[in-house]
């Protein structure tokens, strides 16, 4: 017996045993899925949110607008538009030489969540930094700090912590909504449920894939709770 | 080129009158969710604020597992888990033929429930903010606890909380496309199928997308309107209204 078939056994579900393996394999799809977009679009996000309040007026245009139409529209259907959509223009991405990247269904998933997952951190962290009082950029001028100097050393310190909250929120509503994923065919943690119910006909499996997501989630945000509670500690909020 | 966006259109073979209709059924799925998610939100707010504690247990344990859980899981799990169950029971009964799940209910009860979990979060928050005075000189006032909450509490409650239910209705309105996959024919159903007959994905996702984001926009402009309208008494305090 392999060990993902183990949980299944322990529990006595025959149907959450004959798939444990192929869920776990799902499960591992997910968290590439989740952790490859959310650190990439934090990556981006810092210097959308960057662009957007210190570049110019153009740039913050654009971002303005990006950020409006990502967060404005159901990651579904941009994740169909991505994967469908730009699949129809294969003479062109085959000219280019991006077609391998455009043609699987992974790929697709994790370029959609990637940009949808920027636009959001670009809005929270732009919210942060705003919150940063003048008078921290102030200071830092007046002690000769470079403009740059200023944002790296004094404010986005203080933006991040502020911002630590809602991009723990946003880690949580990638992991759920990665479960589109399996719209596209593939076999994430969903996808392996669906399959799963599709042969053997026990809605049960879907409660086992559940209590999966909801301990993955609970533990992040208790790990996310700790983390913060550390980084804050030379601060008087609580 | 443009013989393309006739697919749009209203002609014959085009797809205008079906993106309507499914535009509507969005619509109607997300305004029917929403007072029946709030209405539960807050009665699960009430039972996080109880004093006793088995209502306090169950409304933690509800809320952080259908915040913990994929929405789309949750939809799969209500379509076809009550599908079964009321299947058994007409069977039980003794009713000729099958039971099937209309989607537009199953649908709404996953949003649904999805929304009070989210709500009850709002809810709460606004409820704390509630000073306990207010209750305490509506008790010594001679009124009852429920008439204390329906007329001294809840009206103060709404304008708290408007902020945070305005991002929750965003949310509801975004969530609406997963009903397409219980075949409902919403707006992302209507397209997949245009999609499946005319084989011009980007022309039909894209549309789907811009009337997202039309819904999307209208949205925000008039939650901003609600909340601007909710603070009107408040002006003089500052920072409240623009």
């Amino acid at each position: 017996m392999s060990w993902c078939e183990y949980p299944g056994w322990f529990l006595g579900s025959e149907v959450f045993q004959n798939y444990g393996c192929r869920m776990a394999g799902g499960l591992w799809i997910t968290t590439e899925l989740v952790v490859i977009s959310v650190v990439i679009g934090f990556m981006l996000a810092v210097g959308l949110a960057i662009a957007r309040l210190y570049g110019p007026r153009w740039a913050q245009m654009a971002i303005n607008g990006y950020t409006t139409f990502f967060r404005g529209t159901p990651l579904l259907c941009q994740l169909f538009l991505i994967y469908y959509g730009l699949g129809q223009f294969r003479p062109f991405w085959q000219d280019v030489g991006l077609w391998w990247f455009f043609r699987e269904p992974f790929y697709c998933a994790l370029f959609t969540f990637t940009i949808n997952t920027a636009a959001y951190q670009a809005e929270i962290l732009r919210g942060a930094i705003q919150s940063i009082p003048r008078g921290q950029f102030e200071g830092a001028l007046s002690l000769g700090l470079h403009r740059w100097a200023t944002l790296r050393h004094v404010i986005m310190p203080q933006a991040m912590i502020l911002g630590l909250r809602p991009l723990g929120n946003e880690l949580i509503v990638m992991i759920k909504s990665s479960a589109v994923a399996s719209l596209v065919t593939l076999y994430d943690l969903m996808g392996a449920t669906k399959l799963a119910f599709s042969r053997s006909f026990d809605l049960t499996i879907y409660l086992y894939a559940a209590l999966i997501y909801l301990v993955l989630v609970e533990v992040i945000r208790r790990i996310w709770d700790r983390v913060e509670l550390r980084l804050t500690r030379h601060m008087a909020l609580r | 080129m443009f013989d393309k966006f006739a697919l749009l259109g209203f002609g014959p073979g085009g797809w205008g009158l079906p993106l309507l209709q499914g535009a509507g059924i969005t619509i109607s799925i997300a305004l029917a969710t929403l007072p029946f998610g709030l209405a539960l939100g807050l009665i699960v707010a009430l039972g996080k604020r109880s004093e006793k504690a088995v209502p306090r247990w169950l409304a933690t344990v509800y809320a952080t597992v259908f915040r913990g859980v994929p929405e789309l899981l949750t939809l799969y799990i209500i379509y076809f888990g009550i599908q079964v169950l009321l299947q058994e029971l007409w069977h039980r009964l003794g009713l000729p033929g099958n039971f099937s799940m209309p989607p537009f209910v199953a649908g709404m009860v996953a949003l649904g429930v999805v929304l009070s979990a989210f709500s009850s979060e709002v809810w709460v928050g606004a409820l704390n903010s509630i000073q306990k005075g207010q209750r305490e000189a509506a008790a010594a006032l001679g009124l009852s606890r429920s008439q204390a909450f329906r007329l001294i509490v809840f009206p103060q409650l709404i304008r708290v909380a408007l902020p945070g239910l305005g991002n929750n209705w965003m949310v509801l309105l975004k969530e609406t496309s997963l009903v397409s996959v219980i075949t409902l024919p919403d707006i992302m159903f209507i397209t997949t199928r245009a999609n499946v007959t005319t084989k011009e994905p980007f022309l039909f996702f894209g549309a789907a997308m811009l009337i997202y984001l039309a819904f999307s926009l209208a949205s925000a402009w008039g939650v901003a309107k609600l909340e601007a309208r909710s603070n009107r008494g408040f002006a003089a305090f500052g920072g409240a209204t623009r």
